[in-house]
């Protein structure tokens, strides 16, 4: 093995991948999130299909796609080996535990909520991204040219009230891995100083906080008033 | 902290502690009772007051570490209900006090749990795992001849400040028995930033860091989550701040060190 794969297979190693790429997903709920609060536009969702007409086809879009797949499959995979690792570290458990007297439940659990976030990561493309990217939508008219009607499955889906719940539970599951995972991420690769830490870690939680909250808010919105 | 009290009722106890024979044979929780345990007693008192009845019973007496019992050389270990020396902050177990505890309590006492850490006997493990990490890097080289004085290597107070704070780590282990992935990084940190935050560490500063967290994973320490229950549970306060070094130091060394191997 090279140095670089040896750097990136120790513990420490495998650590800064998970923090580059979860850090690197926050970007991108971000960008996800502004894009989706076109449809709160009173427009019959002609703006959020030209939206989705773009992210289907721009080449940058496209790239960033790969990109994004990568980010996603490298946290994933290091969480895996790294948990495999971690309970390996401790064969036999305590009779007695009480961890919440030392660290806060997230930073405990953050295997079980990314793997919450996993299963309602599938159950989301499954419904949206594959019949988006790979046909399967009703076809709608916008000023005179035929686009795929995106807004009319995000409307149709979030009528379910099931649907309605995976989404909002899911995202208290995503609030909580970010609350740890923000700030931790900035730890990871040593960024900590008293100056910064403070805001660093207050940002993060209100990152994580706004965020998941304006995700939510969509399929209340289209569940409660649409 | 109160003296010695006359009136203090004695207690009665009950205890689950982890017995095992040696290192090849499976253990188990096994109950004692124990009386007239006086709340000025510490923790491991305790354990001989029942060690004794145990001998007189001619049962074998219950294994466990310790030393100085003053709270210093980082001997004595003991998961005490679920807890890494106890329920009190910055206590070692030798220091703590059974008036922490109430008359007609349970209490469980295990070893710490790590596969780095086997078990030896009952509540004896093996540490040795943080004595070849020690041995990976912990050290500095000097050269023999005249002794330099020991002004003439001007120090900041902060730095020297932050480097003692570092070295008071007791290698105790607490940090790997309370942490959820047994890792053992607010270990390697403190003994990392030590040296590192001092001119005579900064020589070997890149190897030594490269060397001994090699030598963590090969001991089979789990990662860090950044979950925090190693600080707080740390008998002497070893800071987080020293795992943050520890990275800086790692990611630093391995973009930048000759080493390619």
């Amino acid at each position: 093995m090279s140095w670089f794969t040896k750097t990136f297979s120790s513990t420490m190693g495998r650590k800064i991948i998970m923090s580059i790429t979860g850090l690197f997903l926050c970007s991108f709920l971000v960008v996800h999130l502004i894009g989706n609060l076109q449809l709160f536009y009173d427009d019959g969702g002609a703006a959020f299909n030209l939206y989705s007409y773009f992210m289907a086809n721009n080449i940058v879009i496209r790239i960033m796609e790969i990109v994004l797949l990568l980010g996603f499959l490298f946290h994933i995979y290091d969480a895996i080996v790294l948990t495999r690792k971690n309970k390996a570290a401790r064969p036999i458990e305590y009779a007695e535990v009480r961890p919440q007297e030392n660290s806060t439940w997230s930073s405990r659990n953050m295997g079980l909520l990314g793997t919450v976030i996993l299963v309602f990561l599938i159950i989301h493309l499954w419904n949206f991204f594959v019949p988006a990217r790979f046909g399967g939508l009703e076809g709608v008219v916008i000023e005179g040219a035929e686009y795929e009607n995106l807004y009319v499955r995000v409307v149709e889906s979030f009528q379910i009230w099931w649907y309605v719940l995976i989404y909002v539970l899911a995202m208290v599951a995503l609030a909580y891995h970010l609350i740890h995972g923000f700030q931790s991420g900035f730890q990871t690769l040593g960024l900590d100083h008293k100056k910064y830490t403070p805001f660093i870690q207050m940002f993060g939680y209100a990152f994580s906080v706004i965020v998941c909250l304006g995700f939510a808010i969509i399929p209340l919105y289209f569940f409660f008033l649409y | 902290m109160a003296g010695s009290n006359p009136n203090a009722k004695p207690m009665s106890l009950t205890l689950k502690v982890w017995r095992q024979k040696n290192r090849d044979t499976a253990g188990q929780m096994v109950t004692y009772p124990v009386k007239n345990v006086s709340p000025d007693m510490s923790f491991l008192e305790m354990l001989d007051v029942l060690n004794d009845d145990l001998e007189v019973r001619n049962e074998e007496p219950i294994a466990f570490d310790h030393d100085c019992r003053e709270g210093i050389c980082g001997a004595c270990s003991l998961f005490i209900n679920g807890r890494a020396h106890g329920p009190e902050r910055g206590t070692t177990t030798c220091q703590l006090h059974m008036r922490h505890f109430k008359d007609g309590d349970t209490i469980t006492i295990e070893p710490w749990r790590a596969a780095a850490f086997p078990v030896h006997k009952d509540l004896v493990v093996d540490r040795s795992a943080f004595d070849r990490i020690q041995q990976a890097g912990g050290y500095i080289s000097v050269n023999t001849g005249g002794v330099p004085d020991a002004n003439e290597i001007p120090i900041p107070k902060t730095v020297a400040d932050k480097a003692f704070d570092a070295a008071t780590c007791i290698q105790c282990g607490a940090c790997v028995a309370a942490c959820k992935n047994a890792s053992a990084m607010l270990f390697v940190s403190a003994k990392v930033s030590q040296l590192a935050l001092l001119p005579q560490g900064k020589t070997e500063r890149k190897t030594r860091v490269e060397n001994m967290v090699a030598q963590m994973d090969i001991e089979g320490f789990g990662a860090c989550t950044n979950t925090g229950a190693c600080a707080a549970e740390c008998p002497v306060g070893i800071s987080l701040e020293n795992i943050n070094k520890l990275r800086r130091e790692f990611i630093v060394a391995k973009a930048t060190s000759e080493n390619i191997a």
